[in-house]
């Protein structure tokens, strides 16, 4: 009972020092300060009402009891980190954005072929690409390369058409003049078009952080090698130890993150040209 | 002049397709000929380059099915099956279809609820938006497997728990999405409102509700077609029963290369039908409010 009366009282507490701190104006201290104490807060109350109400570890364990799990299993987690996110996930973005963007700037050159695609695009971009992984797993056996593979045509259409928007972005007074410069194709494309077109390519790249690590995991549902995060989280659910289970979510959720917060930085480095960069 | 700029955008979409089943045709020849050659190693006979094409479009089991093989299954389990058989890809795709409706509904309101909280409540804002934000980096999708198990454990089983992972995938794309779509007003119009003395209720309905209608629709489009993909991977831990998911996972267990490829494009179609009327709802309520030519 107390656990319960403890993580309400936390709960009210931080509430209230959240609705003081937000109506004061919002320095950075104060934007970082408010959701850091909202997450906390979340983690306190679900440890107290795990606690309080004696939740079954099978159902929902703490929070101390993932993080004791996550400290306790480091070399596991590594290496399914490695097998799933480093070698399939990273590869397979690399890959797939990579010939996406390469795609994009070949068919780009036709207006035939860019009418064509494009919505074709758009389409297979909409679809549950993920049901291809036991396709895959099958083409290409149990190892990364088949989690690559599923990430390549995961990330591939929506790469693609958000570079073939960017290639079309400039704007025809910037055309005109690289005409006047008398610019060949290939210097038009590599100091006006390219440079036009990231902010598209980082919207790409940034939506397929997620699309890759999503495909990456659940490619191991269908098979994989005895290592791997999709192959933890699917072994350790049915073994019902799910405090190993959420120490892996947790590390999923870092590294899309990182991944994530990696492809942001680079974007402000690449793209310090864009209104939405200027302050 | 209709039918010109029909064809102008008709004719490379068609060309596209019609490069795509070629190519697909053509790789169905070179992924399966190595087995067809085996066989035809093993029982001595020599395979005719003719005999050797009739051969890899016809395999039981084939590395890649052809299209036309993929058709033939589509059409016997869906017209051919009685919507009832447990064959029926109609059946299957009833299934999903209802957990990633259900799912949606509820993620689309609760996400709606919490946007409406968010712009009324600055602390709130300043809690939750960068939580919301941060999630869509997140890999959510991983804790599929887990939501099912937990909810069979305590009793919940069938619909629920898939349901449970599509809301849980259409939440935060639609949070996001009308947080915006209520902001969207100029501060000149919110100034308007006051003028005529709008409490905040009106100044809601009237104003931020019709403004949010571009980005919500949006939104819905994105949150759909996560729940689909949600309701899909939630039947996989379910032990393959039943639904699309599970058409894919029993197929995986058995090699049923044809079955895995016609749940896969019945999904596919599933998600275009699904994208597609929210686009249709889109463009009708849009024209309607005058907000589209």
């Amino acid at each position: 009972m107390t656990f319960i009366i403890g993580a309400l009282a936390f709960w009210i507490g931080a509430w209230w020092a959240n609705v003081v701190l937000s109506a004061r104006p919002a320095t950075l201290t104060v934007r970082i300060a408010v959701p850091i104490l909202f997450g906390i807060t979340v983690l306190v109350v679900w440890e107290g009402l795990v606690r309080g109400l004696d939740v079954p570890g099978v159902i929902l364990p703490p929070p101390t009891a993932i993080a004791a799990a996550f400290a306790r299993s480091l070399d596991i987690l590594w290496v399914d980190f490695v097998q799933t996110v480093l070698k399939g996930a990273l590869s397979g973005y690399a890959i797939g954005c990579g010939s996406a963007i390469l795609t994009a700037i070949l068919i780009d050159r036709s207006q035939f072929l860019t009418r064509g695609l494009l919505p074709v695009g758009n389409f297979l971009a909409a679809l549950p690409i993920v049901g291809t992984a036991p396709i895959f797993v099958m083409w290409f056996g149990f190892g990364w390369q088949s989690k690559a593979a599923v990430v390549v045509a995961i990330v591939f259409f929506p790469m693609l058409v958000n570079m073939v928007q960017g290639l079309a972005s400039t704007e025809p007074m910037q055309r005109d003049m690289m005409k006047t410069y008398n610019a060949s194709y290939w210097q038009t494309l590599l100091k006006l078009r390219l440079h036009a077109a990231m902010p598209f390519a980082f919207n790409g790249l940034k939506i397929c952080t997620t699309f890759a690590l999503i495909g990456a995991i659940v490619a191991e549902f269908f098979g994989s090698p005895i290592y791997g995060m999709g192959f933890r989280i699917s072994t350790e659910v049915g073994r019902l130890a799910l405090d190993v289970v959420w120490a892996e979510i947790a590390v999923a959720a870092l590294a899309g993150s990182l991944f994530y917060g990696l492809v942001a930085l680079s974007e402000k480095r690449v793209t310090f040209w864009h209104p939405s960069n200027r302050t | 002049m209709a039918i010109g700029a029909l064809m102008r955008s008709l004719l490379p979409v068609a060309a596209v397709v019609a490069a795509i089943i070629s190519v697909w045709y053509a790789l169905a020849v070179q992924m399966n000929s190595d087995w067809a050659l085996d066989r035809a190693g093993q029982n001595g006979i020599e395979l005719s380059f003719g005999a050797l094409v009739k051969n890899t479009m016809s395999q039981d089991r084939p590395l890649l099915p052809a299209p036309h093989q993929v058709a033939v299954e589509l059409w016997e389990t869906t017209v051919e099956k009685k919507i009832t058989s447990k064959r029926s890809l109609v059946h299957h795709g009833l299934i999903t279809l209802s957990a990633t409706v259900f799912g949606f509904a509820i993620g689309t309101a609760l996400g709606i609820l919490l946007a409406v909280g968010i712009i009324h409540s600055r602390a709130m804002n300043m809690s939750i938006m960068p939580w919301a934000i941060a999630s869509q980096a997140v890999p959510i999708l991983a804790l599929a497997p887990m939501i099912i198990v937990v909810l069979y454990s305590i009793g919940v089983s069938g619909l629920l728990p898939k349901a449970t992972i599509s809301a849980y995938l259409s939440f935060f794309p639609v949070v996001v999405g009308m947080v915006s779509g209520f902001r969207s007003p100029d501060p000149m119009q919110f100034d308007l409102l006051k003028t005529y003395a709008a409490n905040p209720w009106q100044a809601f309905w009237k104003l931020r509700v019709p403004a949010s209608m571009p980005y919500l629709f949006t939104s819905l489009k994105v949150g759909i077609a996560a729940s689909l993909v949600g309701a899909i991977v939630g039947e996989l831990p379910t032990g393959a029963v039943a639904g699309l998911g599970a058409r894919l996972l029993a197929g995986s267990y058995y090699g049923q290369t044809i079955q895995i490829w016609s749940a896969l494009i019945s999904a596919a179609t599933l998600a275009a039908l699904l994208v597609g009327s929210i686009g249709i709802a889109q463009r009708l309520t849009l024209r309607r409010m005058g907000m589209l030519r």
